[in-house]
């Protein structure tokens, strides 16, 4: 475990992410001491622009503070994002397993139905259930969940099939292990590895997932979200573009550190990589 | 040894990246190469013979790997010199080479006549021949049947000897002085081999052709080497003419690795008198890929009607060559496969048809040790878990199994240290105790090994039989042992079970079948032995027991 931490912070990309995202999760904790007045509080005058004493970066239409806003957006990314996550990864982990380790008829079934996920655009997907369901915080989870989950069980299935048949599994076989415990034991802890990489990247895409949805105008009402100020911000683009800009930066940079910090794990999991980058 | 040597290799040092277990792959090495002579280079894994050849060939992996000192001469030039641009032309016109895996050294979507021709298109354009009758006669010259119609084949349709014939036939196309093989026959099989060796023999003489034959098999260097060159830990331990290194070996290490190939001479066992353990009564297998929505349906038979029975500390050794259905055979019998038909009784219970659940307590008293020691042993888990596994599973409390384990570990000759390790800290032979005390764990009534020892080198391989003899003295179960190694074979077992195409066709005691083989197979085996007839070395020594070999390092 330290020698993979080491590895990723020699990965200079990824400890360049690994400081962002801590910097992000930082924000969102103490988002309320910062700004114990929350980010709806009308502070200012309307449409000040950035780079200003009171307001670094501008105000907007009634007056609110865009930094604050964005600081309490950051908790409305993170929560969306890791929960979505933790739960399509869950789902996908256990379908991915069963399908690749029992094989056959299963296989076949459970297949067709991840194929049936990913061939609608997962976009259109999402806001499609969205918008069946109201839309609040924990619909979008669930939908981001339900649009997330098929590629990790495709990822979990492959490697699945192609550890099933390794000597050591036959060998728990032929010891009389017990089929739960060939899964979890002996199996799923060689798969760690590339799922732990797919997660990083599928906070990554949460959160734009989040913020498209909320662009337009389908997120919930009561919480600022980087993805509702940009929409917001776009129809005063060209009179304030402050109102979009920083929120996309904020969205661009999160987005972009996680991706670092996946091809680091990425590398870092991956030892005969790692090798070569020490020699 | 008049004429002089097209090819000089002297004081060469290859430098190993930092970090590696050890300074130099190769270190100070100097070897010459004549016409119409073959060297044989003999080694065990991690000895430098392959990083030689790919020195030779300008095809280390640089910049980790690299020829840090010495000089390669051929044809005037200093081939480590070289730039990238001018190795280009003596690669495969002047020096050719022909890699171990027939399986993945062509490739799979280019027709054979198009593989050769390429040979053509980037090197010989100025030979001006026409590369589709070439080709036609390389296949020929290389005994291949119909090489016309094997011109549009792909390589999928060919026998793995075939395709290392077509690779020999691509190395030799640009008439090369010197050819490099680095264990072209190991992934073969016997009878196979031989055809491949005495093909290279037949070569060489017709081409002249220099051959650098780079193995780990005592039985092929005596089969065609002219001279031999004995490497360890990257160094030169023994040079010389191949009867007088066979005949009388000077170094210690070429003695001791001479002493570890099994003697083809079965040693006198009498006849196990004990109740059978393990009988198996018409056992039939075939597989059936899936139905696919197109497509045919395709069947292969693995087992047709095999009898055999097992005693209490009994060794059947089951020979064969590759898809003879031996494995099958194991398989069936530690039910990771399920018989189509056909019965194996356990103690006189039928147990074949037993459904999972029922099964379950014959799971504890059937055991199975592996080939390959890389993937058998679960890289996440520590060695004292591996062991420990099978007695969790049926129910011993934690403590005492983890301390059973670490017993174990004891019987197979590891410290008890290894409990706490990972899998990756071991070598090869370490690692296959490790299998062998997780299969010994669970006191098992048959155990069935599946080529234990194929994978390791010569001298580990004595070690691990010598385990093996261990085993069937102390603790007596009746053992199932599969090999394509007749050496191995005639070492090891009470009797010999001969496999083919997924019948036994031969069985009896091994000494009476290694004395008089009856079935026409049996004798082309027996007889496609490497090194049969001239190494008849080890009649005295019994190797098994009774050479004391240094331990691995690590």
């Amino acid at each position: 475990m330290m020698a993979i931490m080491h590895r990723l912070f020699r990965h200079k990309g990824a400890a360049f992410g690994v400081g962002v995202i801590a910097l992000v999760v930082i924000l969102a904790a103490i988002a309320s001491i910062l700004y114990p007045d929350g980010p709806w509080e009308m502070v200012g005058g309307i449409f000040e622009p950035p780079f200003q004493r009171a307001h670094p970066l501008g105000t907007d239409g009634l007056g609110r503070d865009v930094l604050t806003s964005i600081v309490y957006g950051t908790r409305v990314s993170l929560l969306v994002a890791f929960v979505s996550t933790v739960v399509a990864v869950t789902v996908g982990v256990l379908v991915g397993a069963v399908s690749g380790y029992f094989g056959g008829r299963l296989d076949d079934l459970v297949m067709r139905v991840t194929e049936l996920f990913q061939t609608i655009p997962s976009f259109v997907f999402a806001v499609v259930l969205i918008a069946i369901f109201t839309p609040n915080i924990g619909s979008i989870v669930a939908a981001i969940s339900v649009v997330s989950w098929p590629p990790v069980a495709r990822l979990v299935r492959g490697e699945f099939l192609a550890i099933r048949h390794r000597e050591y599994v036959e060998a728990a076989v032929v010891l009389g292990v017990s089929t739960l415990r060939i899964i979890f034991v002996e199996i799923l802890p060689n798969v760690v590895s590339p799922v732990v990489v797919l997660a990083s990247l599928m906070v990554a895409n949460a959160i734009l997932l989040e913020a498209g949805i909320s662009f337009l105008g389908l997120g919930d009402q009561n919480l600022m979200s980087w993805g509702y100020m940009i929409g917001e911000g776009r129809s005063t683009i060209r009179d304030a573009w402050w109102l979009s800009f920083f929120p996309g930066v904020a969205v661009v940079a999160t987005v972009l550190a996680l991706n670092l910090v996946g091809d680091g794990l990425n590398d870092a999991l991956n030892p005969r990589l790692a090798r070569r980058g020490r020699a | 040894m008049t004429d002089t040597p097209i090819l000089r290799i002297v004081g060469l040092s290859v430098a190993l990246p930092t970090g590696a277990d050890r300074h130099h792959a190769v270190h100070g090495l100097t070897l010459d190469l004549h016409p119409n002579r073959t060297l044989c280079v003999v080694g065990e894994s991690g000895s430098g013979k392959s990083l030689t050849a790919l020195a030779v060939m300008g095809l280390l992996p640089q910049p980790e790997v690299r020829a840090v000192a010495g000089a390669i001469q051929f044809e005037g030039q200093d081939l480590l010199a070289l730039p990238e641009r001018a190795m280009r032309r003596i690669r495969g016109r002047r020096i050719g080479m022909v890699f171990q895996s027939p399986m993945t050294g062509l490739n799979p979507v280019m027709r054979i006549g198009d593989q050769i021709a390429e040979q053509f298109r980037f090197n010989g354009r100025d030979l001006g021949v026409d590369p589709r009758r070439r080709a036609i006669e390389l296949l020929a010259s290389v005994g291949l049947p119909d090489p016309t119609k094997l011109l549009d084949t792909y390589p999928f349709r060919l026998s793995g000897g075939q395709r290392q014939r077509v690779m020999i036939a691509m190395a030799l196309a640009l008439e090369p002085a010197v050819l490099i093989a680095d264990e072209p026959t190991t992934a073969l099989d016997v009878t196979t081999q031989a055809q491949i060796l005495k093909l290279l023999r037949e070569l060489q003489e017709r081409y002249r052709l220099a051959v650098m034959f780079i193995t780990h098999d005592f039985g092929v260097v005596s089969e065609i080497a002219d001279e031999i060159a004995v490497m360890r830990h990257g160094e030169l331990v023994e040079h010389g003419a191949a009867g007088r290194v066979l005949g009388q070996p000077a170094h210690p290490y070429t003695k001791q690795l001479l002493a570890a190939v099994p003697s083809l001479e079965p040693p006198r066992r009498a006849p196990v008198v004990a109740p059978i353990v393990l009988q198996t009564q018409a056992l039939a297998k075939t597989y059936r890929s899936r139905d696919r929505m197109f497509g045919r349906r395709r069947e292969v038979i693995a087992l047709r009607n095999v009898d055999l029975a097992i005693r209490r500390g009994e060794v059947l050794g089951l020979v064969g060559e590759s898809g003879s259905g031996k494995t099958t055979l194991g398989r069936v019998i530690v039910r990771l496969l399920q018989a189509d038909s056909g019965s194996i009784t356990i103690d006189g219970a039928e147990v074949s048809q037993l459904p999972r659940r029922q099964y379950r307590p014959y799971r504890k008293r059937v055991q199975m040790i592996f080939q390959d020691p890389f993937s058998s042993l679960n890289p996440r888990r520590t060695v004292g878990q591996i062991v420990a596994e099978g007695l969790l599973a049926h129910g011993m409390p934690a403590p005492q199994a983890h301390a059973r384990a670490r017993e174990l570990l004891r019987i197979v000759k590891l410290s008890e240290q290894a409990a706490e390790r990972y899998p990756h800290e071991f070598s090869g032979g370490q690692r296959q105790r490790i299998g062998i005390a997780r299969a010994l764990a669970l006191e098992p009534d048959i155990l069935v090994a599946d080529e234990p020892v194929s994978a390791l080198d010569v001298s580990v391989q004595a070690e691990v039989l010598e385990l093996f003899e261990e085993i069937r003295v102390r603790l007596r179960p009746a053992m199932l042992f599969i090999t394509h190694d007749l050496r191995v074979a005639a070492q090891i077992c009470d009797r010999v079970a001969i496999m083919r195409r997924g019948e036994i066709v031969e069985e009896g005691p091994t000494s009476a079948i290694f004395a008089a083989p009856r079935h026409a197979y049996t004798q082309e085996l027996l007889a496609a032995v490497p090194g049969a007839a001239q190494l008849a070395l080890g009649q005295a020594a019994r190797p098994v027991s009774a050479t004391v070999l240094e331990h691995e390092p690590k």
